[in-house]
């Protein structure tokens, strides 16, 4: 068990990581340019680069809206012998009561298509979501080479 | 600073004022002023308000916040901005003030030395404080003309053109937000109504992100052409644009989109019932010339 669990941490190796204030529109222009910049960097294909920037823009635009602004936690890493690129979505908004609703295409409690959630989901590799109601929200998503 | 000592200071300034004009306007000259950029005689008729102004409000009840003088000054301050002055140049008006006031309150209090740093100490912060004051408006004039560039640049961004009868085009390029989105509708409505076109081509070659939000606008301008009697094409689907459409779930309905603007031409010229053919064979018109 204990050489298992340390193999795992080994395996996963931290190019580099940065976090960016995601409080405005503009911001998530910054974003997206930024994802755009380490998902390149690393040698994702284009397809999968617009993929990443794609779901970035849904998550960093849905902070803003409706989470009252957040924070974008960028990763680049290595893990089991590919790369790829990691993102953090957090913020200390008022959270989602009914996850699985808001993961339902169409729902929206805005005036958005209601795809967002959904799509950043489909457009990612791995795609973790923690929310609590009157806490906050935390979203993970990463895509990998 | 008590009302009796405000009341004397306001009478210093009525019965000083020709002589604190003259010596103000000698500091302004000092300061090197922007030379032709403010007439004397304009120059004069603000000092001469300032003054006016300044008394009122050194009389004035406790707690009176001067509030025309802050008008004035913001004035000012706000017209200076938009003839290119600095906010040190503009803050210098008020302050080049300091000196002649403070040899007539010399003057006046000289025998009791108390009364003069109280007085002096006073009046610094007002004026101060105004100094500052007009920085501020000066600062957000110029961020005003940033923001009407910016706005005069998101239409320059965004030009409809005629491509042929009938048939107009929109190259969208950069990032397409609410508020360009809001530009281009209008621009593109404009045009449909002037010029009686029946199909509009939406290009977005250049526009880097599709997210649900810049769908919605493009489905919002299609719909809103639509009712203005043109049928829209949406151009410049890349590969991996046309991808994550399908993986965001948006659904472009009956939107007709191509993957290059030509193509989505030779779509328009077939709604307009035209078609483009060779007059000769390939190379025959270079060769001739
Ligand atoms: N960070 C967040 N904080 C609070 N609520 C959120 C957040 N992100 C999404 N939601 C909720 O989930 C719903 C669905 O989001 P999404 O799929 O992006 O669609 P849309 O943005 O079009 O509403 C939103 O309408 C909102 O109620
Ligand atoms: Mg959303």
């Amino acid at each position: 068990m204990p050489r298992l669990a340390t193999k795992k941490i080994l395996t996963t190796v931290i190019i580099k990581t940065e976090t960016l204030p995601v409080m405005a529109e503009h911001d998530v222009v910054k974003a997206r340019q930024m994802v755009r910049q380490w998902a390149s960097e690393i040698g994702l294909s284009l397809v999968d680069q617009t993929k990443i920037i794609t779901a970035a823009s849904e998550l960093a635009r849905n902070m803003v809206i409706y989470g009252g602004g957040g924070t974008m936690e960028i990763q680049s890493l290595e893990q089991y012998g590919r790369r790829g690129v990691k993102l953090v979505f957090e913020d200390k908004g008022p959270g989602i009561a009914d996850i699985t609703q808001a993961l339902k295409d169409g729902f929206t409690t805005g005036s958005g298509m209601g795809l967002g959630l959904g799509g950043a989901k489909r457009l990612s590799n791995e795609f973790e979501i923690e929310s609590t109601p009157g806490q906050g929200t935390r979203i993970m998503i990463a895509r990998w080479k | 600073m008590n009302n009796d000592l405000k009341a004397r200071i306001a009478s210093l300034l009525e019965e000083q004022q020709e002589m604190l004009l003259s010596e103000w306007a000698q500091e302004l000259q000092a300061q090197g002023r922007q030379q032709g950029a403010i007439s004397d005689k304009d120059l004069k008729q603000q000092c001469k308000e300032f003054l006016t102004l300044f008394r009122d409000a050194v009389q004035g009840e406790e707690g009176g916040k001067g509030e025309n003088l802050r008008n004035m000054l913001g004035n000012l301050a706000r017209s200076r901005a938009e003839n290119g002055f600095t906010p040190t140049e503009t803050a210098t008006f008020v302050f080049s003030f300091k000196k002649p006031l403070y040899t007539v309150l010399h003057k006046e209090f000289s025998k009791d030395s108390n009364t003069l740093i109280e007085v002096i100490w006073g009046v610094n912060q007002s004026l101060d404080r105004l100094g500052l004051y007009t920085t501020e408006v000066t600062q957000s004039a110029r961020e005003e003309v940033i923001r009407r560039q910016q706005q005069d640049m998101l239409e320059l961004s965004t030009p409809v053109v005629s491509l042929a009868e009938g048939i107009l085009a929109l190259p969208l390029i950069g990032t397409l937000d609410s508020a360009r989105t809001q530009v281009v509708m209008e621009s593109l409505l404009q045009t449909i109504v002037t010029t009686g076109s029946t199909v509009a081509i939406i290009d977005i070659t250049g526009v880097p992100t599709v997210d649900t939000l810049v769908a919605q606008h493009l489905l919002k301008t299609v719909t809103a052409a639509r009712l203005m009697g043109a049928d829209c094409i949406i151009s410049g689907i890349r590969p991996q644009i046309a991808q994550t459409i399908v993986h965001l779930g948006v659904e472009l309905g009956n939107v007709i989109t191509k993957a290059t603007l030509a193509s989505a031409f030779k779509i328009a010229l077939d709604m307009q019932g035209m078609k483009i053919s060779r007059v000769a064979p390939v190379g025959a018109m270079t060769s001739k010339a």
